[in-house]
């Protein structure tokens, strides 16, 4: 349907102004925080109620208009990416907090409230809401369930998916569905989960009811500094197999700690290896019993200066350091690439190296931080886009990255979403069997294939045309690796 | 252990793709300690026996994580990840020594510490399934922090195995405590909702609340100094059989639990008021689990369950499950096919007659 006859239909449904087809206003939708892919859709609307989301959908079905749904565009893998034929369905001015329930301790939001105003909102009951991705100033909770978004404080506190109770669901067709709700489980299959992380493509998250936490009486952070990056591996493994459950647990190599250092002075040590940021939070006398643990393990473990912030004060300043990160390397280089695989924790001093390795070869620095305790990775490729032939070594290096991750038991994305960014390695993850089943799912939710299309799950034909990089386990590179 | 860990997917996988074959109907079976809840209905099924696939495939302790196959005996699960101070977080009801990991997971039932420890599919990192068409797949994987692909391992999580055959399970666990303790306070319902909801706003390590007839028991567990600490929040008296409760609470062997009357659970928002049905009540979860013993009329029970925001389902005499709305179980039946399309897996275990 061409742009103009497409605007006018969707004008029946909203608000003139609601839907934009100017050439100049869509620019702002061309894409999301992963930058390198830019595509305008044919419309923009921006709903403001559930029946709008529902007329919107049943007309582009009937029409056959593919449909990519946004927040507040700040994913990092591509998925609200338009189609260039397609509308873009903009979440973010249904942003209301609908019902906030401190005795029940759960809040009921349009998909548009960002996720930090859901603690700020519930913070004067003492309460919060605990997924906290990088962007939580911006990022929206709609997005956060179809990305199943997680944060710093995963290891303890989960990632959305743990901390959600309920979603309504517009299905392709504009039916409403309302999967999970404010019990803690529902009857029949577990639509819930299945519908968390699923980037878009099964339907539109039209509400969302979360759980409250109490906010913790006390919040301790550690610093602790090592000559090497596998003696801070090893010192997560050896905190953590001793019984301690940190709320945070985060590592910065050497090129990293030097860039937090330049950019913010967060007082960490110049001359380190690596550094281990550790959280713990609870009851006071728990948290004390704890900190002393801790500092005994990491001592036990290798680590030289240990630092307890004494002050809050103190503890944002070494937290400002590893939230600003990502600014401070892309203040070393003029731009830099990030990638978000998990490995198995055991496996980190050798994935390093092979980071390490492949940066010689495709001559590219890279700098990594690592939420540690759950261990998810975002090597930080530095590159310069401007340079002939950077962005795709950079990518090329990623995938590598990714491909190792894959080889030692991990996964290609612990939080970002596969989108479009990783597709290609959603052909080395995961067989053929396995791709024809989500395949199915799609069907079973959206026969047509128009929500999101070209995202998230790769055809069988695409990954045939890689050719060699769709192997199976034990043809992967590293065949000396165990696999299971 | 007298059994012998063995891989027996590929037999396995013969006996699905056989029955695929024949379009016989097949009744996954592990410990057979769930049969009552996940009954299969009409008749000429097979029995497909996963007892025999067991074993812990790989542990690691500083990784909390364990992947073990299906038919694996929980007891022993629990004794490996125990003597590395490890637990399931999700508690799974042991109703006889025979309970696997395959039938906790397919039946996704948890344990008292539910709302502050996760569910079930909480813990679930990834499962390999065999599927109705003869096929093989890994779902999630075996860390924490997974989010490619749909989340097909959490939606096998309670299906009561009619997507297919749990093959093998990674599970996320947690360290144990180093201590645990229950107290007792004795209050009426209106007095307990009250202290429950009161005690959940706070950051205290609670990990279990109870409530029947005129007593409240909460289960506070951490290390000895943070215990210590909540207790003094907390108030009541110690509760000497604490640990021996809790238990019979999960393994719903409490004398509550004797007797043949119709039970009912209803999983509904912990603080909901008590639906008007004429019943005893026990209540789980800090309010959100209530086992109810009435005679009310089924869809009475579900009506009053509905209205509060959850969900009813009968279980003695016999399972009936809430209805679902039409456009969700045809939603349903399509994924069901998704797996299995000749509908063989366990047929009638959710919605018999519909899939």
């Amino acid at each position: 349907m061409d742009r103009e006859t497409l605007a006018a239909r969707l004008r029946e449904i909203l608000p003139a102004a609601d839907v934009v087809d100017d050439e100049e206003a869509l620019r702002p939708y061309a894409g999301d925080a992963l930058t390198a892919y830019r595509q305008q859709p044919r419309v923009v609307v921006l709903p403001r109620s559930i029946e709008q989301v529902q007329r919107v959908m049943a007309l582009c079905s009937a029409e056959g208009v593919p449909v990519v749904a946004r927040g507040a565009g700040t994913g990092l893998s591509g998925g609200a990416l338009p189609h260039e034929a397609g509308v873009l369905l903009v979440l973010a001015r249904m942003k209301r907090i609908l019902q906030l329930d401190p005795v029940g301790r759960t809040a009921r939001l349009e998909p548009g409230v960002r996720n930090l105003a859901i603690s700020e909102a519930a913070a004067p009951h003492g309460l919060y809401y605990a997924p906290d991705p990088s962007s939580q100033i911006a990022c929206s909770i709609g997005g956060n369930v179809a990305e199943n978004s997680g944060g710093v404080h995963c290891l303890k506190y989960g990632l959305t998916v743990h901390n959600l109770l309920g979603v309504k669901l517009v299905t392709v067709d504009g039916e409403l569905l309302e999967l999970g709700g404010s019990a803690l489980d529902s009857p029949g299959l577990d639509l819930l989960a299945l519908i968390t992380g699923s980037e878009g493509l099964l339907g539109v998250v039209v509400e969302v009811t979360v759980r409250l936490l109490p906010v913790a009486a006390s919040v301790q952070v550690l610093l602790a500094a090592f000559d090497s990056v596998a003696a801070a591996g090893a010192a997560v493994s050896a905190v953590i197999s001793r019984g301690i459950l940190p709320a945070g647990m985060e590592m910065m190599d050497r090129l990293a700690i030097e860039a937090a250092e330049d950019f913010i002075g967060a007082g960490y040590p110049r001359d380190a290896a690596a550094i281990l940021l550790c959280e713990l939070d609870g009851e006071p006398e728990e948290v004390a019993a704890q900190v002393a643990r801790v500092t005994e393990l990491l001592r036990a473990a290798g680590a030289g200066d240990i630092r307890v912030a004494s002050d809050p004060a103190e503890r944002a300043r070494l937290w400002a350091g590893r939230k600003a990160a990502f600014p401070a390397v892309g203040r070393i280089a003029p731009d830099y690439y990030c990638m978000d695989g998990t490995i198995p924790r055991r496996h980190l001093a050798q994935v390093l190296t092979g980071i390490g390795e492949l940066s010689e070869e495709f001559g590219l620095a890279v700098a990594n931080v690592f939420h540690a305790g759950d261990g998810n990775l975002h090597p930080l490729i530095l590159y310069d886009a401007n340079q002939a032939g950077q962005l795709q070594r950079a990518e090329d290096f990623g995938a590598r990255i990714l491909e190792l991750c894959v080889a030692v038991g991990g996964t290609i994305t612990g939080e970002h979403g596969v989108g479009i960014e990783k597709i290609d390695q959603m052909c080395v993850q995961f067989t053929a069997v396995e791709l024809e089943r989500f395949h199915g799912l799609k069907a079973a939710f959206d026969p047509a294939g128009l929500l999101n299309p070209g995202k998230a799950v790769p055809t069988l034909a695409r990954c045939a045309e890689l050719g060699g990089m769709h192997v199976h386990a034990g043809e992967l590179p590293h065949p000396e690796l165990e696999r299971f | 252990m007298t059994l012998k860990d063995a891989d027996r997917s590929a037999a396995l996988r013969e006996a699905v793709t056989a029955a695929v074959g024949a379009q016989r109907p097949l009744a996954i079976h592990g410990g057979g300690t769930r049969r009552g809840l996940m009954a299969v209905t009409g008749d000429g099924f097979d029995v497909l026996d996963v007892g025999g696939h067991r074993g812990i495939v790989a542990f690691e302790p500083s990784e909390l994580v364990v992947t073990a196959r299906a038919g694996t005996l929980l007891s022993e699960l629990e004794a490996v990840v125990a003597a590395a101070g490890q637990c399931l977080p999700f508690d799974p009801p042991r109703f006889g020594p025979a309970s696997t990991l395959g039938g906790a997971v397919a039946s996704g039932l948890a344990g008292p510490a539910r709302p502050w420890q996760g569910a079930v599919r909480d813990a679930v990192l990834g499962i390999t399934l065999l599927d109705g068409r003869g096929g093989i797949g890994r779902f999630g994987g075996q860390v924490m922090k997974n989010v490619a692909g749909y989340d097909v391992a959490r939606l096998n999580v309670g299906a009561m195995g009619s997507l297919g055959v749990l093959l093998d399970v990674s599970l996320r666990l947690l360290p144990s405590p180093m201590t645990s303790v229950t107290r007792v306070l004795e209050l009426g319902l209106g007095q307990a909702f009250g202290r429950m909801a009161r005690l959940g706003r706070r950051p205290l390590p609670i990990t279990a609340m109870a409530w029947e007839t005129g007593t409240l028991r909460v289960r506070l567990a951490g290390s000895e100094a943070g215990v210590a600490a909540a207790v003094a929040s907390v108030g009541g008296e110690p509760c000497p059989d604490g640990e021996d409760y809790w238990v019979g609470l999960r393994d719903r062997q409490l004398p509550n639990f004797e007797g043949d009357g119709p039970l009912w659970r209803l999983s509904v928002p912990a603080t909901a008021p008590q639906p008007d049905l004429s019943a005893n009540w026990l209540l789980d979860w800090g309010g959100a689990q209530r086992w109810c013993w009435t005679d009310d009329a089924p869809e009475r029970v579900f009506q009053a369950a509905s209205e509060l925001g959850g969900h009813a389902m009968r279980l003695v005499p016999g399972v009936q499950r809430a209805p679902l709305p039409p456009a969700q179980l045809r939603l349903q039946q399509r994924i069901k096919a998704v797996f299995d399309p000749s509908g063989l897996f366990n047929p009638g275990v959710l919605y018999p007659g519909q899939y």
